[in-house]
């Protein structure tokens, strides 16, 4: 899957994108999350805290229950702020 | 409609005046612009600057499908969206949405529930960066959610 980040998710954890291959217990955005957590602290502290974050499955936005089949475009980011 | 998102700057006359050009149904053409405050810095410092960062595909997306609920909520005979991208200064225009329609109730409303979505939903985020060198990603405002929600219950 690749996984997208913007703004000071970006800047925290230092890339804008990346291709992964979760394993299988990644069957959903929260199951991501959690296992991106733990890949190291940049990922730990950028995705600390979820209520402040939003999440987008293949450009649409979902939330923490959206299902993963493994071959989605994930991008997560802050609330926006256009306009 | 027309949806453009660009780095370049725009000429707002020009995009207006298009927007109703052949078009004889138009009675009146409501637009928003939105331009880069000031941005002061912690020692009273201007002359910052903001850069807005998007998310290339999936904000064409979002914007054609708010568009299109205008379209599906009032009667419009053109509309237009152009929201730039990149590091802007004090003054510079961000963002142009206007709307045409053979009344102006329509192009009003329109246009304020243009802007007010786009803000919400359309996936921007702006960084401040004050002459001092600090730098800020812009919070979102309740206001803005509030805004963009009063459109749910009264449209």
């Amino acid at each position: 899957m690749k996984i997208l980040y913007f703004a000071w998710l970006r800047q925290r954890i230092g890339v804008g994108e990346e291709d992964i291959k979760a394993p299988e217990g990644v069957t959903d955005v929260r199951t991501l999350v959690e296992w991106l957590r733990q890949r190291g602290p940049k990922y730990t502290e950028a995705l600390a805290d979820i209520e402040a974050i939003r999440v987008a499955v293949n450009q649409e936005f979902g939330d923490m229950d959206t299902v993963l089949e493994g071959d989605e475009e994930i991008a997560f980011f802050p609330p926006m702020t256009g306009g | 409609m027309t949806i453009r998102v660009q780095r370049k700057d725009f000429d707002v006359g020009g995009e207006l005046d298009a927007l109703s050009a052949g078009n004889s149904n138009v009675g009146g053409v409501t637009s928003f612009t939105g331009l880069v405050r000031d941005i002061v810095g912690t020692s009273q410092s201007r002359g910052g600057t903001m850069t807005l960062e998007h998310y290339p595909g999936m904000t064409e997306k979002m914007l054609v499908e708010i568009d299109a609920e205008a379209q599906s909520r009032w009667p419009l005979e053109a509309s237009l969206i152009i929201h730039r991208y990149g590091r802007l200064e004090p003054g510079d225009r961000i963002v142009l949405v206007a709307t045409a329609s053979a009344h102006r109730a329509a192009a009003f409303e329109a246009c304020e529930f243009l802007i007010d979505w786009l803000k919400t939903k359309a996936p921007f985020w702006k960084l401040e960066e004050t002459a001092d060198g600090e730098a800020n990603w812009v919070e979102a405002h309740d206001s803005d959610d509030r805004a963009a929600q009063r459109w749910n219950s009264n449209g």
